[in-house]
């Protein structure tokens, strides 16, 4: 690295650490607000119960959020992921069902993750398809083909040691103890490693990280193969807390992913945040639809809800950019 | 080298080297090998009853040509149709207003919610592709909210003729197709606000320093989208004579799919009405043709998906081949 890539990366680390800590600290005062009200609403909301079921049911979100966040920072983005972890965790039940050991149907979803993704990512970097198209014409083949092959029938009988997300490490479930892990670990390697920060170079600027020699083409399709490899995680984390596997995942999946990257503060253009803001941002979103129910809001308006948050968060980014922009003029 | 020299011996004419040309040629062979598989695909009644189907998604790909053609997208369409087929539907029977009244108040969301999105694109800065994602959240889920997941059915006979009835028997929502395509081809082709969207999409900012009024036609085309998609939304009630929260789910791929088959540079900067007019066709013979073969709904929603890349690829490897 020359003297002038350390500096860059440096002041651009400096950059980013003193607007997450402000992201992070801001979701981490909001979900402890939003508990403290709902729960003087309606103190049902408060029982460990129900806060565990929010953190259990969510944990795969935050998972495929640290991909997400990855994908978005390099200046890309994909929509296929939902469906993705659909064919998955389909996938997965199936080859438990079929008696093949529950390792290899768990290392199945991880492997054929990687490999979907990796290959978007080859077209995206390589043939310079934009991911927007690429990853919509995937989405497609995804959900058409899973409800094609499997006509719509639900997994069922699944093998009792199957299910992954049912176990636990000294009283933390393991739900939780991926997601913690998958955040932390991805933290620290896009903070630290090389090859984490040209990511942030990427997403920058892409030719000013060619220049600095980072290979951009190459750190997309790494983020692109990261990101199925995450998506692998959620979706084992999703199938095996299920006892009937369906060929459809909850609607609008793929909208959450990418709610919770972007509302974690992660920049929609790219170049800046952190997977500790998109994995709080998940606990939030999630924390939100529960918290509807407690306050007797109908659940159909959770998507409106969702959209108008992801809609804030954008333009707040946008605007506060541009008066960044203005004051470095300024000076 | 022997290529070189072929081309020396038989120069092609350049207007079959147009993207749409090789397309209809396309077209006119799949045309003819899914009559030739099926007896009943290549009658007139299957080929106007296609014209039905393809009434909702090809008044959506007509802005939405606009839109890719200055180097935009939007993909809350779909979500906009739902909400309009909602508001419509509900306006009338819920809030009790006269159901013409209903229908343009359903546009007038239709055009206010492509007006937003075109605002905050212009004011704000924010990209379409992240502006189009977020409001496809938001508009679906009002569509959601203020439904409440209640369908809505039982319109008076005369709101079907719309999308069931047919004049000098072709399908009536087939004649506003055809008129809005006419008129869509011409302005896109021979009026100044036509070709400023190729000014913008080929470079942007050099629009701006010819003095375009780049902003106000950006806002003019997401707003004319979401007006397309209210349409869409009105004819497609009427045609299948009830409304559903879901209605317009997976519409922006068929859109796109058709727009970028039709040889629209999803980069900007090119495209043409007619091209994006064959593209829906194929798209459509497409389904309908494996249909008649007995592949299932859903299988086609693959082969669309297959469609978008492979056009894409193709398109940008005779791109990179011409630089």
């Amino acid at each position: 690295m020359t003297a002038a890539a350390i500096t860059t990366a440096a002041s651009a680390r400096g950059a980013a650490f003193r607007r997450l800590i402000g992201q992070e600290a801001l979701l981490a005062v909001a979900i402890i607000v939003l508990a403290i009200v709902v729960g003087f609403i309606n103190p049902r909301f408060l029982a460990t119960r129900n806060l565990s079921d929010i953190l259990l049911g969510n944990a795969y979100i935050a998972i495929a959020a640290v991909g997400m966040s990855m994908v978005i920072i390099s200046g890309n983005i994909d929509i296929s992921v939902g469906a993705l972890i659909g064919v998955l965790a389909t996938v997965s039940g199936s080859l438990a069902v079929a008696g093949v050991p529950v390792i290899v149907a768990w290392l199945a979803a991880l492997v054929i993750g990687v490999a979907v993704m990796a290959a978007q990512g080859a077209v995206i970097a390589y043939l310079r398809i934009p991911s927007i198209v690429v990853t919509l014409g995937m989405l497609s083949i995804l959900k058409g083909g899973l409800i094609s092959v499997t006509g719509g029938r639900w997994i069922t009988d699944l093998p009792q040691n199957f299910h992954l997300a049912d176990l636990s490490v000294f009283g933390a479930p393991m739900p939780v103890i991926i997601m913690v892990l998958a955040t932390v670990l991805a933290a620290l390697w896009m903070r630290h490693s090389p090859r984490g920060r040209a990511i942030y170079a990427t997403g920058g600027n892409p030719e000013a990280a060619r220049l600095c020699g980072v290979n951009p083409r190459r750190t997309v399709l790494m983020v692109f193969a990261l990101h199925g490899f995450f998506a692998g995680l959620a979706s084992l984390v999703y199938a095996t807390q299920l006892r009937v596997i369906q060929s459809n995942t909850p609607q609008g999946l793929e909208l959450t992913i990418i709610t919770a990257a972007v509302v974690g503060g992660v920049s929609i253009l790219g170049g800046v945040g952190t997977v500790v803001g998109s994995t709080l941002a998940a606990i939030l979103i999630a924390e939100i639809t529960s918290a509807l129910v407690f306050i007797n809001v109908s659940p159909y308006w959770t998507d409106a809800l969702r959209g108008a948050l992801i809609l804030a968060t954008v333009i707040a980014d946008i605007l506060r950019r541009q008066r960044r922009a203005a004051q470095g003029w300024k000076r | 080298m022997s290529v070189s020299v072929e081309t020396r011996v038989f120069r092609a004419p350049p207007w079959l080297k147009r993207h749409e040309t090789v397309l209809a040629i396309i077209l006119i062979i799949a045309l003819v090998g899914l009559g030739l598989m099926n007896d009943r695909f290549l009658t007139l009644d299957n080929l106007l009853d296609q014209g039905r189907f393809i009434t909702e998604t090809g008044l959506i790909a007509l802005p939405m040509t606009f839109i890719i053609i200055t180097g935009g997208i939007d993909l809350s369409v779909g979500a906009i149709v739902g909400l309009c087929a909602i508001i419509l539907g509900h306006s009338w029977k819920t809030f009790g207003f006269p159901l013409p009244l209903a229908i343009a108040f359903a546009l007038f969301v239709g055009a206010l919610a492509g007006f937003v999105n075109g605002f905050v694109i212009t004011r704000v800065k924010v990209p379409p592709l992240i502006m189009t994602i977020a409001t496809l959240a938001l508009y679906r889920g009002l569509a959601e909210g203020v439904s409440q997941a209640h369908s809505v059915r039982g319109y008076p006979e005369w709101f079907y003729f719309l999308g069931q009835g047919s004049v000098f028997g072709v399908p009536a929502q087939l004649l506003l197709l055809i008129v809005l395509i006419v008129i869509a081809g011409v302005v896109l082709d021979r009026t100044t606000f036509g070709r400023t969207l190729y000014a913008i999409g080929a470079n942007e900012t050099a629009a701006r320093f010819s003095a375009l009024p780049v902003d106000r036609v950006k806002l003019i085309v997401y707003t004319l989208s979401g007006l397309a998609s209210g349409l869409a939304a009105w004819v497609l009630v009427s045609r299948v004579t009830t409304t559903r929260m879901d209605m317009g789910t997976g519409y922006e791929l068929d859109v796109i799919a058709a727009v970028v088959l039709g040889g629209a540079s999803i980069f900007g900067g090119s495209g043409t009405i007619w091209g994006t007019v064959i593209g829906l066709a194929m798209i459509q013979l497409l389904k309908n043709g494996l249909a008649l073969t007995g592949v299932k709904g859903d299988a086609t929603i693959v082969v669309i998906g297959v469609a978008l890349i492979l056009s894409v690829l193709v398109a940008s490897s005779l791109e990179r081949r011409q630089d």
